[in-house]
């Protein structure tokens, strides 16, 4: 299915980079989560790896606008995000998957959806017809007018996505959109990623190496708060190579490069911070 | 020149366009894709001027009437409406609220007591906890990072337990011998006042913080001297409806609490 496109959209963008962070400092609670984050992003699909308690949440959610940068600049879509921004016109075209995705459980899919285009603002009449797409687009067409406490693990995630994709948003954000998926439903996130890559931002928060390297243009590693590596998949396939033959890691042969890449580059970044 | 195209280019355009110099093509082309009335004009002038197109449409509509009436419809609900007034998880709330109005009326007419009077005020706040919280609402991440937002949707929302608590407590109250004119200042004062401290320390808190106040401030001194208390007389009536309107200006001036862009995580966890 396709939909009519406006001007609007097609216009030229007077700013460099989607989502651009300088010096980013967000507090969780009481802790510095992220702390001193430089990031630039543009059109295209972003695999935010790191460890647990990196960041990995707390920066998608002050992307997603929920929390206020403690220090640094974060400017979206051109835009700084601080008091006086007019929040209502940025998040329009914000989609959001958050982490721990909550829902309606006795919503049915297709109404679940249909509310988030509510909140997020789209007109009534261009509604149905997204929902619509929205919900074929990550294949649970079939499945449209179950309750979502019917569907299985996957299939929430996957309508979580559907609400994130319903607005068509220029910055896309999808927090652990894998976590649930089965190999089959992974290889169609990915295709789905691709193809929402080639006109869209979007940040993947993920800790399976795996899918960045397969859907990913472009890969971020954060650490401690802290931007560590952005490359393509093929230069963190390309540091654990260098890495498994110099540093001679314990690597077993299943492991593929990416991976050992990733733990190279943290090894290496946490050795540099503690010298 | 005129604002809209002629009818004779129009005509032209509907028979293949052969002959319309290549800049008038663009220019008619962008001018149907804004002018309904020209694009209707056009239609007119396909049916006139070109049968085979005419025919094509109709075996395209044909064809697509099938594809259409084979895939899934999106159905005509009214009740997902309600949705958009009250957040999808209050209903177990809402119906708290009625069994505790229920509970005071019946110790009421038991015991001769002034329960429903006493509890009228705060009972709002165990539906309005339930507006703009994170514990409460499943999706509240969702909702908060949505351009919906914001004080207007969260007044919106409270509106709706209003509206289902106040007429419960006029009841209750008009069998109890509670007058409106007596809780319903009060009432609104404790429902502001958890929106306007919400914006502060978060809304859940909030409410738990008045309720918790209101029961041990009046509710149990009235109890155990077994009358009813002075700041519930009609003459305490000025003093709620001036209390109103500084929580109202508070409300308006902190709005964009409700908004978003937090730095601390208090409304979230």
């Amino acid at each position: 299915m396709v939909r009519a496109v406006s001007t609007a959209e097609t216009a030229a963008t007077a700013y460099a980079w989607t989502i651009h962070a300088d010096g980013l400092r967000v507090r969780a609670g009481r802790r510095m989560a992220v702390d001193g984050l430089d990031l630039a992003m543009d059109t295209g699909v972003h695999g935010l790896l790191g460890p647990n308690g990196a960041g990995k949440t707390t920066l998608v959610r002050s992307i997603a606008t929920v929390l206020r940068p403690a220090g640094g600049t974060l400017t979206l879509l051109g835009e700084k995000v601080n008091g006086r921004l007019d929040l209502r016109g940025l998040r329009r075209q914000v989609g959001y998957l958050p982490q721990e995705f909550g829902y309606y459980r006795r919503f049915t899919v297709r109404e679940f959806v249909e509310y988030i285009a509510w909140l997020k603002d789209m007109p009534a009449a261009e509604t149905p017809g997204a929902v619509q797409r929205a919900i074929d687009r990550v294949g649970l067409t079939d499945r449209a007018d179950d309750r979502m406490k019917t569907l299985s693990g996957g299939m929430v995630r996957r309508a979580g996505i559907a609400q994130a994709i319903v607005n068509d948003p220029r910055i896309l954000l999808l927090d652990e959109p894998t976590a649930g998926l089965d190999p089959d439903q992974r290889l169609q996130l990915r295709a789905l990623l691709r193809e929402l890559g080639t006109d869209t931002c979007v940040l993947v928060s993920t800790h399976l190496v795996e899918d960045v390297a397969a859907a990913c243009t472009d890969v971020l590693l954060i650490d401690a708060g802290r931007l560590v590596f952005q490359g393509v998949p093929a230069d963190l396939a390309a540091a654990g190579d260098s890495a498994g033959t110099s540093a001679g890691t314990s690597a077993g042969t299943s492991d593929s490069a990416a991976e050992r890449g990733y733990s190279a580059i943290l090894r290496r970044h946490r050795r540099e911070r503690e010298s | 020149m005129t604002d809209h195209v002629s009818m004779a280019l129009l005509e032209r355009y509907a028979t293949g366009g052969q002959g319309i110099a290549a800049d008038t093509l663009w220019a008619v082309e962008a001018h149907l894709e804004g002018c309904a009335p020209c694009r209707e004009r056009l239609g007119e002038a396909v049916v006139r001027r070109s049968p085979e197109a005419t025919a094509l449409l109709a075996a395209v509509r044909a064809k697509l009437a099938t594809e259409v009436a084979s895939s899934p419809q999106m159905p005509a609900q009214a009740t997902r409406r309600v949705g958009r007034w009250v957040p999808p998880g209050i209903w177990p709330r809402l119906a708290m609220t009625i069994v505790v109005i229920a509970a005071a009326l019946v110790l009421d007419l038991l015991g001769g007591g002034q329960f429903v009077l006493l509890v009228a005020p705060v009972v709002p706040l165990l539906g309005v906890a339930a507006v703009w919280s994170a514990g409460l609402d499943p999706a509240h991440e969702l909702v908060v990072a949505s351009p919906r937002a914001g004080l207007f949707m969260v007044l919106r929302r409270t509106l709706a337990v209003l509206l289902v608590v106040i007429p419960a407590l006029t009841v209750a109250g008009a069998l109890a011998g509670a007058s409106p004119a007596r809780w319903l200042l009060p009432c609104l004062v404790f429902t502001a006042g958890a929106l306007a401290l919400g914006e502060l320390i978060g809304l859940r808190w909030a409410a738990s913080a008045l309720a918790l106040v209101w029961t041990a401030g009046v509710i149990a001194p009235s109890v155990l001297a077994a009358r009813a208390p002075l700041i519930l007389e009609p003459v305490s009536l000025p003093y709620w409806a001036g209390l109103l309107a500084v929580i109202a200006v508070a409300l308006v001036l902190r709005r964009d609490a409700y908004t978003g862009l937090r730095s601390e995580t208090w409304s979230v966890r």
